[in-house]
Order: structure tokens, then sequence, then C-alpha cells
């Protein structure tokens, strides 16, 4: 079976163009804090979802909605209305995290397919077993603390379906366990859906060199003039006993093109790309590459060469976990 | 409200895991929670001490459970892991594999590392077998006293983060080997050396973080000396204190004096400001607008 792109869209004109690019399936999710990319100007209306589900479904294409941050305590109807909307909306899944929601959806939706969010960081075969066997889970977004051998020895314990990111940004932190977004701006993935939030981003001169704080702590310090990356707190130079530097990780993206035959033979589902925040334009190039890839793969032809080094802006590329070496 | 230790988050030498032990079994604390949560490697250098440290705090009078691994991902961790679930000690999950293993309805506790954000989670974990659970240490004041509602009429006990440097991350990489131009497979045990983590600062000079191993802590140290009174008539069962390396079990009986009301408030924070100098402490995430904030320095 060719393998399945999972792609991004943030907005309605995203998902149009991801279908159109050749997505064989797309994830979105609803303009509030249910979902982990709760981003100004991103994500969809209720009649924006029914939209946009019923477009891809006549290009072919499934849509899966993401509800993947931990509901509030004393608010968690609002997490239960997604649901209930998803499934209105004709929606293929729903991704979730929380073993709450997932009960949840379980009694109440039993026909609407549950995947299992990167943010529930489901990193072995037992815990994805247990997921299945207790909430039905079909697919488990993989976390990217994993290892290609490690991918494969959990398809060869589970037939639980697993997604794997491929492309985009890169958590270095197991997703859905990190509070460092919280601790310096009060707002964090699991509570709000943001991660070192732009509310909290501050940019200022400071002789000759350009400094990037977030909640006031400084995160990038670059000479005036040169690119001055996103002041993503786990991306950023600090210094520990007399070393300074990138400690947790280089300001770095993901790409795992490469290793797209060795996750198809390690028995992975579906390849995943991050940016729900990007661009149509981005996102449908991104696409149309994969696809490319997979489609080669499937034909027995070798993979296009080289073929996403400009979208990742200047920024250098890591395959991550998935060489052991990384950790 | 009382007292429970938490897990030690740090690698020490065996003769010091000990000898913290047997001073914690003469401290004025409730239950102990012991055992590996940050690394499997650590493990074997002290596994063996385990059993006897139990032992020794069970005689004191307190309850003891054993952590589990935060994270779970090796052949080797998921087998200690199943071996946690036979030792016949109450377990403390902090990763939710362990339920793969426990029989159904087998009592448990459930550690800070495990995201119980709302009732529904709550209610679940209860019907599974969950007697008591420390919330996640990020949970605002409004979170807490809602799910501690809940819990009671769950026949759960509450625990809330009282005391100690936050654990703020976990990952697959080892910062500390990192650090040291290694990786985690060689990571020459890099963690070794710093007893209460490593700490990380900004380039200009800000103390924000600290390493230990692959888990990434907060620099400050959470404390809860503003908060106890409002904790204990929102229902709060029990203050979570963290361990570290120096005087520790002084920390414990200045706690139970505060909660005692033998302290007033500010004078806790006093105390150990008085005797560790240049420690920051923080309870933002309870009551500020962002973790790192600390009411000691606005005007009470």
């Amino acid at each position: 079976m060719v393998m399945e792109i999972v792609c991004p869209a943030g907005t309605p004109a995203a998902l149009r163009a991801a279908v159109k690019a050749g997505a064989h399936t797309v994830y979105c999710g609803f303009n509030d804090e249910t979902n982990a990319r709760n981003f100004p100007g991103l994500n969809f209306s209720r009649s924006e979802m029914r939209d946009g589900v019923a477009f891809a479904h006549d290009h072919g294409a499934k849509v899966l909605v993401a509800i993947n941050t931990f509901p509030r305590a004393g608010d968690e109807v609002i997490w239960h209305h997604a649901i209930s909307d998803a499934d209105a909306c004709g929606a293929n899944a729903v991704i979730l995290a929380d073993p709450g929601l997932l009960d949840h959806a379980s009694r109440n939706h039993p026909r609407l397919r549950r995947h299992l969010s990167v943010q529930a960081a489901a990193a072995n075969a037992d815990i994805i077993n247990f997921y299945a066997k207790t909430f039905d889970v079909k697919r488990v977004v993989l976390p990217r603390v994993l290892s290609v051998p490690e991918i494969a020895a959990i398809n060869a314990e589970t037939t639980v379906e697993t997604e794997v990111f491929v492309f985009g940004g890169l958590c270095v932190m197991a997703e859905g366990r990190c509070s460092l977004s919280s601790y310096a701006t009060g707002l964090s993935p699991n509570m709000n859906g943001v991660c070192s939030p732009a509310s909290h981003v501050d940019y200022a001169e400071d002789q000759g060199a350009l400094d990037a704080r977030l909640g006031g702590y400084l995160i990038h310090r670059v000479e005036k003039g040169q690119p001055a990356p996103y002041p993503t707190l786990c991306k950023g130079c600090f210094s520990a006993g007399d070393k300074t530097g990138h400690l947790f990780e280089d300001p770095v993206s993901l790409n795992a093109e490469r290793l797209i035959p060795q996750l198809h033979k390690a028995g992975v589902t579906a390849l995943k790309i991050e940016g729900r925040q990007r661009s149509k334009s981005y996102v449908a190039q991104v696409v149309r590459n994969f696809r490319a890839a997979v489609d080669a793969l499937e034909a027995g032809r070798p993979l296009p060469e080289g073929m996403l080094a400009r979208l990742s802006e200047g920024q250098a590329m890591t395959t991550g976990a998935y060489k052991k070496t990384w950790r | 409200m009382d007292l429970t230790i938490g897990p030690n988050q740090f690698f020490w030498a065996a003769d010091r895991w000990s000898e913290f032990y047997d001073d914690l079994a003469q401290a004025p604390a409730n239950r102990v929670v012991i055992g590996e949560l940050v690394c499997s490697k650590r493990l074997p250098f002290y596994q063996d001490r385990i059993p006897e440290a139990v032992s020794r705090l069970l005689e004191a009078g307190k309850e003891v459970a054993l952590t589990s691994l935060a994270l779970v991902t090796l052949k080797r961790e998921r087998k200690l892991t199943t071996e946690l679930a036979e030792m016949g000690v109450t377990v403390e999950i902090n990763d939710l594999t362990v339920l793969a293993y426990l029989p159904e309805g087998c009592a448990f506790w459930v550690g800070p590392l495990v995201n119980v954000y709302n009732e529904g989670t709550l209610r679940w974990l209860a019907a599974r077998g969950a007697k008591r659970v420390c919330l996640p240490p990020e949970l605002p004041l409004e979170s807490v006293a809602t799910l501690v509602r809940a819990a009671e009429d769950l026949g759960v006990a509450i625990e809330v983060w009282g005391h100690g440097r936050l654990p703020l991350a976990i990952s697959g990489r080892c910062y500390h080997a990192r650090l040291h131009g290694r990786t985690k497979d060689n990571c020459q045990f890099a963690c070794e050396e710093d007893a209460d983590g490593l700490d990380v600062l900004t380039r200009d000079g800000k103390p924000f973080m600290a390493t230990n191993g692959v888990q990434t802590l907060s620099d400050s140290y959470a404390c809860t000396d503003y908060q106890i009174e409002t904790l204990r008539s929102a229902g709060v069962s029990a203050l979570r204190l963290s361990p570290h390396s120096n005087g520790f079990t002084r920390l414990c009986t200045l706690y139970r004096q505060r909660i005692d009301h033998n302290l007033a408030p500010g004078d806790l924070a006093h105390e150990i400001l008085s005797t560790n100098p240049g420690t920051r402490l923080s309870d933002g995430f309870l009551t500020g607008e962002f973790g790192a904030e600390w009411s000691g320095t606005k005007p009470q």
C-alpha cells in the first residue's frame, strides 16, 4: 500500500491547496483552545470545517480533526462539543491525547474513529496496545523520541497503525510532557495549545546585536543583519557549566525524506507533515514533494533528489531521533 | 494536610542515596515515593539498596510507593516496569505504560508526570484503581480546587507539588551527555556530577532552567509557603516535597511547622533563603502569571 501523506491545514485555503496538491489526508482543528496550534487567525469555524470536509471527500481525501490539548478542569464541555461537532462535520477521525477525552469519545461517539495524538507520547508497544484495548484507538502518532529500528519493533508488536512526523518543526522534549513554555510565559501546549507564544516575544537591539526574548528570557542573540530565528524555548542558546551553545537543540527543523524507504520497511502507515501555521503555498509544495516520493517508492523508482531544501528557509535540517545518535 | 516525599529526581552515588533515606525515616513526612524516575541507566547503581530503604521507611511508619520511570521506551525499561507491578509494594505511575501491566482494580498512586488536567481523566483513573494523585505542577489553583472537589466523590486523595525544582520536561535525548559531547548511550554518567541538576543560564546571565540527564527542571525551587492556607481550605490532602541534596530533613520539618501554624506565611521562605542564600523560589504556576513568578517579591 502506498504510504499515506497526512498534511496540515491551518485555513480552509490551505486545506484545498493540500488536497489539490495530492494529500491523501488533511488534519486541522477548530479555532479555539481545543487544538495544539491555537494561534490567532488560524484554524476552522464549524461551518468552515463542514465545508472543508465536504471538499476533501469530494476529492477523495480524508480529514482528521485534532482535539489534542488537555481539557481544563470545569470546562470539559468545550472539548466534548468539539468532538461532537467534528463527528457532525463528517470528519474521518479525531486526534486525541487526554485519557478522559478518549474515554468520553469512545462512550459517546463509538463510531467516530480515534487516533492517539503525539501529545500522548505513547512510546512503546505495550501502552499503544493498551490504548487500543481500552479506547479502541486505531492509529497512533509516534512521539519524536524513537529511532527507526524502534519504530519497526513497535510495528511488529501492534496492529495499531503508526503515523510519524517527517517534515517541519521538531519537539526535542517528549510531546505533551513539557511545561517549559508555561514556566516562562504562562501559556503551554497542554493547557493553551501554544508553545513559546508570539504574544510573549520581544526583539530589541543592543550594541549592534539583535536580542530575541521570550517572557523576558534571552533566547537568541544574533549580530545585526544576520537572520534571527524565532525564539522557541528549547532551541535557544544558553550557558551551563563552562559551555555556551544550543544545549537542547540547534535551531533545526525535521526532514526525514531520505528515510521514507526505511520508514516504509518499518511498517509505518502514514507520514505526517508539521505546520498548521504555514502558508498554503508552503503546504502545497511540501505535499507535492512527499506525494512524489511515496508514489516513486510504490512504483519502485528512486526518490526524487533533495526536493525540500529550499523550503527550509536557510534552517539546518535534522533527522532527529530517527537516528539513534541524536540522543 | 500532610507531607509526601516524591522520588529523588537526581543521580546520587549509592551510599549517599542510602544515607538520604536513612535520614528521611526520621523526618516528619507521612509517605515516601522511592525508585528511579528519570533514567533507567542509573538504576543498577543503587537498585539493590531499595528493599532495605523501603523496609526502614515502613518500620518508621511511612506509607511507601515505588515510582515508575517517566518515559518508558526500551525493551529493558518495559521489563523493569512489568517487574514493578509485581513487587508487592504500591506503585506510583509516572507513565501510563504501567497501567498495561497492573491488574485492573489494583490500587495505585499517580505521580505529577501523568497528565491529570480534568475530572474526566481523574474519573477514568479512579475507576482503574487510583487512590492518590499528585497533580501536574503547571496547574493553576482554580484547577486544583475543581479537581479536589471531583476527587472527594471518587475517594481519591489529591496532592500538589509543594517544594523543589519543577520537572518541566522529559526527553529522549540526554542533555548532560550532549553538554559533554557524548550521546545518551555513551553518557559516562555525566549527570552524577550535579547532585541537584546543572544550572542553565541565558546568555545575559539570568538563571532559567537546570538539566538533569534526560530531564529539564526549573532553575527556581517551587515553594508553597504563601499558598498553604488556600490549599488546605481547598481540600488538598498532601504537599509533595521533592528531594534535594542539602538540608532536606530540615526542610520537611519546616513545612510541617508551617502546616501546623508554627510558622507564619513568609517565615518558611525566609528560613529556606537564610540557610540557602542565592536560591530562587517560585509559585507562579499556582497563583502567578507564569511559572517562574514568586509571591515573595510582591507586597503581601
